[in-house]
């Protein structure tokens, strides 16, 4: 792209954008151009830069070298503060909210409604109810945000920056957390806000999305661009191969197999939420070995209070959970993972890492205190980072170094560790609970390759998905769940996606097949 | 540009030591004296010679612990401030125990002694500790309340049941060999194998924290309590560990105390070492080896300050120092917030954002 002065066209331009970060050049030498009013789709591996180029847009992070206009004029983004003055605002891929606070109070923080020197509780309330309502994106503006779900923390994300009026949005993978109807909204949103002369820049991994909401795409690779795209005048093939630099395979192959023994019966399971209510209201299904059972239900309907209590980590009020015919109700999480349980838990940075210890200390979080990885109290630091090694290589976590903090790598990277972690422990019970959020598509090939090898080496898993291609290209069977109780069984291959989505709206199987609805 | 964080944090404190002597100097000027004499009489207090500097290792011993005590602590996450209380309580129960093992040989009465001011440390902190786990009261504010439960009821002991002789309220004296060897006795000051054991907790501190799976489970608590239980690693039993272990250097500093320097427990036997070792780990950056800098910087300053005060110049002017110190220290991001100032200013200058 040949040096021009005149940018006013664009709403931003990023011109020769480099960031270093110790040992890794996370941005090389990056030109964006995101015309005026234009929905900008920015796409690339785990570990492209994606997430670095924004957060230098945004303030975050100062760029070592390069310049970046906002509609054509030369600006220095100092901070968060000067984005916003400059009309930019962002949703993170990881939630910046404040765990205590309700929702109301998150999304006027920092700009808060005032009666007199007083907050004004009632007006931000009601004007937190009426945005909402106005974009379709419901939520409970008096729940705590740390009561409420990952899918639930994405809509106060996005009303958030909706409130402060930004005319330059930058969504990072807002749609990693959302189910297809609540991205369907959200696309809703975007093109009127595109209507209203609002620019939009989207990082997703899911290329239909990329193809359905955007105009232009950007195509990152190790840092840099690979490619500028019309996106009316590609394919998801195409973006794909630029991406990953290879073809890929948009879906696995799964060979026919005959379950063997059940490994995880729950029966009559009843757990209660965060704020005291049921949320899994009487469950009881089985999982054999050598089977996968999709769970499909929209975020919030109970799935995360299940897994919680299969897992150990919430309390069960009354049922039983068997595990290789043993009771396990209400085990400690330690004794589970020694019964040969893994879990791959929904929102990985509250649960899955420590994102303040090194990656190699993650490697083995849940296996820190057994052989070869600690002998006798002792760890032995030598065989903990040849085993980080291995499982960093065969799962292509990025960079390949595990002395860096699990903090320190890109979310779909800290989503790889997390698999590596689990899935390399010999599971004989495996819980995956959106295993592939945030992965790039290469990267979710590899992952449902392995999900389905653990499957044909005996394993008996749970998969919880709010993706329904997921749910259909890996189950054996799908039950889906809706306020807290199961709707009905299904095989992949006798059902569709509407079928399933039904059912996901609270339909029973019987009113479904009998063409009540 | 971007200076590494191992780097920084030894740089940072040393930074500030350096400038809270600046703006001391400032002070001492101020009031009328010539600072460079000031500090020369400072550094010659502390370090003019042999019985001087015995003096300020035996400062420094106590310090060392209470700065691991709480330094420890931090790693865990857990916010210690009752080091002085559970100092207290390691130097009551080492004293009443001591006080009968007169038949007992060295060998083994000085671990006995030894052992039982760790066990009452972490017993007094690890009901704090208790406290949190199940209650979730916070150890800020049970650790006060027992520091002056311990207070009053070390106060208590040697007023009444223990009391010996008239003048300051006092127990008894220990018996001889619960007592610390004497390496070296200069002019009435008596040096013992007291730093020698404080240095080596301090390296078990390090192994403990780096090496082992339960530092790493304590520091996983620290960090993030809901990816350990996820990990299966019990949040409660680690907070009660991590304040137990806490307090068990606390302890050991009271029982130090004890059988090296008074040989007998007074009111006044701990004298705000417990709150220095909030201080102490704050400037040794939580770290084993940074703790050890920090109190003997601390152990310097005081024994220093002793020497100024004769040279007419209040002593209270270290105080000055040690809180300018800590106050930089604490406030590192303030150091940082202004390089980053400077930093956007200079961009500021270059092009500017309208607001
Ligand atoms: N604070 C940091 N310190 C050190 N390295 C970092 C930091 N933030 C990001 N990186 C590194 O920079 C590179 C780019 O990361 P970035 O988060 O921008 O990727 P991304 O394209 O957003 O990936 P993903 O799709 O997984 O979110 C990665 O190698 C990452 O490890
Ligand atoms: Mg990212």
């Amino acid at each position: 792209m040949e040096e021009r002065k005149d940018y006013s066209e664009y709403a931003v331009v990023m011109k020769g954008i480099t960031k270093r970060f110790p040992g890794v050049l996370a941005n090389d030498h990056v030109d964006l151009f995101v015309r005026n009013g234009e929905i900008h789709a920015i796409v690339g591996e785990n570990g492209a830069g994606k997430t670095t180029l924004m957060n230098q847009l945004y303030g975050l992070l100062h760029p070592d070298e390069g310049k970046i206009y906002i509609r054509g004029k030369e600006v220095k983004i100092r901070g968060p503060g000067d984005a916003i003055r400059l009309g930019i605002g962002m949703v993170h891929q990881h939630f910046m909210l404040v765990k205590t606070l309700t929702v109301a109070e998150n999304v006027v923080l920092g700009s808060e409604t005032k009666k007199g020197f007083l907050f004004d509780l009632r007006e931000a309330r009601r004007r937190v109810k009426e945005l909402s309502e106005m974009y379709g994106l419901y939520v409970d503006v008096d729940a705590k945000i740390e009561d409420i779900s990952v899918g639930m923390q994405q809509r106060v994300e996005i009303l958030k920056t909706l409130y402060r009026g930004a005319e330059i949005l930058i969504l990072d993978e807002p749609t990693a957390v959302l189910t297809p109807q609540e991205t369907e909204e959200l696309f809703e949103i975007m093109r009127k806000l595109k209507e209203s002369g609002k620019t939009i820049i989207f990082i997703s991994h899911k290329l239909n999305e990329v193809m359905e909401i955007t105009d232009n795409i950007t195509v990152m690779r190790l840092g840099k661009v690979t490619g500028r795209l019309k996106t009316s005048q590609t394919n998801p093939k195409e973006i794909a191969r630029l991406m990953v630099g290879r073809d890929v395979l948009l879906r696995v192959e799964k060979k026919p197999r005959e379950p063997g023994k059940e490994v995880l019966r729950v029966e009559e399971l009843w757990v209660k939420d965060n704020r005291g209510l049921d949320a899994v209201k009487g469950v009881s299904f089985t999982v054999r070995e050598g089977e996968i059972l999709g769970v499909a239900g929209v975020a919030g309907n109970g799935q995360t209070e299940l897994v919680e209590a299969i897992t150990g980590l919430r309390k069960i009020e009354s049922g039983k959970v068997y595990i290789l015919g043993r009771d396990v109700t209400n085990y400690t999480p330690k004794l589970l993972r020694e019964m040969g349980l893994v879990h791959i838990p929904e929102d990985r940075q509250k649960h899955g890492l420590i994102l303040q210890f090194y990656g190699y200390y993650n490697a083995i979080l849940g296996k820190h205190y057994k052989s070869p990885f600690c002998y006798e109290g002792v760890l032995n630091l030598k065989n903990i980072m040849d085993h980080a090694k291995k499982i960093y290589e065969m799962f292509d976590v990025r960079p390949r170094d595990p002395k860096i903090p699990a903090g320190n790598l890109s979310g779909g990277n800290q989503q790889k560790l997390i698999l590596a972690r689990e899935m390399s422990s010999n599971p004989k019970f495996a819980l995956f609970a959106q295993p592939t959020r945030g992965l790039d598509i290469g990267a979710i090939e590899y992952i449902h390759k392995n999900i389905l090898k653990l499957r044909d080496m005996g394993v008996g898993i749970l998969l919880i998905s709010m993706e329904l291609e997921e749910i259909f290209s890996l189950s054996d069977r799908i039950i889906v769940m809706y306020e807290g109780e199961i709707m009905g069984e299904l095989k992949p291959e006798e059902t569709n996606f509407e079928e399933v989505g039904l059912l996901m709206a609270g339909h029973t199987l019987q009113e479904v097949r009998s063409g009540v609805v | 540009m971007m200076i590494e964080s191992r780097v920084r944090s030894i740089l940072v404190p040393i930074l500030a030591v350096l400038i809270a002597l600046l703006i001391a100097s400032i002070i001492i000027l101020l009031i009328g004296k010539n600072p460079l004499m000031a500090y020369a009489v400072m550094l010659k207090g502390a370090f003019g010679s042999v019985r001087d500097l015995t003096n300020t290792i035996v400062k420094t011993t106590p310090l060392i612990l209470t700065g691991l005590a709480v330094g420890f602590g931090f790693r865990a996450g857990v916010f210690n401030i009752g080091a002085e209380g559970q100092m207290a309580m390691g130097a009551l129960f080492a004293t009443i125990v001591g006080m009968n093992l007169g038949t007992v040989p060295p060998f083994l009465a000085i671990p006995i002694t030894m052992f039982v001011g760790m066990l009452m440390g972490a017993i007094w902190a690890g009901i704090a500790g208790f406290l949190k786990a199940k209650t979730g009261a916070h150890e800020v504010i049970t650790t006060i309340m027992l520091n002056w439960i311990a207070y009053y009821l070390g106060n208590y002991m040697v007023a009444a049941p223990l009391a010996v002789g008239s003048g300051t309220p006092k127990s008894p004296e220990i018996s001889a060999s619960a007592r610390l060897p004497v390496i070296i006795s200069v002019q009435a000051i008596d040096l013992t194998p007291g730093i020698i054991i404080a240095i080596i907790a301090a390296v078990i501190m390090y192994f403990l924290l780096e090496r082992t799976s339960m530092g790493y489970e304590i520091k996983a608590v620290g960090f993030n309590p809901y990816a350990s239980e996820y990990g299966g690693i019990s949040v409660s039993k680690n907070v009660v560990l991590s304040m137990a272990v806490s307090g068990a250097l606390a302890g050991l500093a009271g029982a130090l105390e004890v059988m090296g320097l008074h040989h007998r427990y007074l009111g006044a036997l701990t004298a705000g070492k417990g709150f220095d070792g909030i201080s102490i780990a704050l400037i040794g950056q939580n770290h084993p080896i940074g703790i050890i800098f920090a109190a003997f910087l601390i152990g310097s300053l005081r024994t220093g300050s002793n020497a100024m005060q004769f040279a007419g110049i209040s002593k209270h002017i270290v105080m000055i120092i040690q809180g300018i110190v800590i106050f930089l220290v604490a406030a590192d991001r303030i150091v940082r917030t202004m390089m980053d100032y400077a930093k956007y200013k200079r961009m500021k200058s270059e092009v500017g954002v309208e607001g």
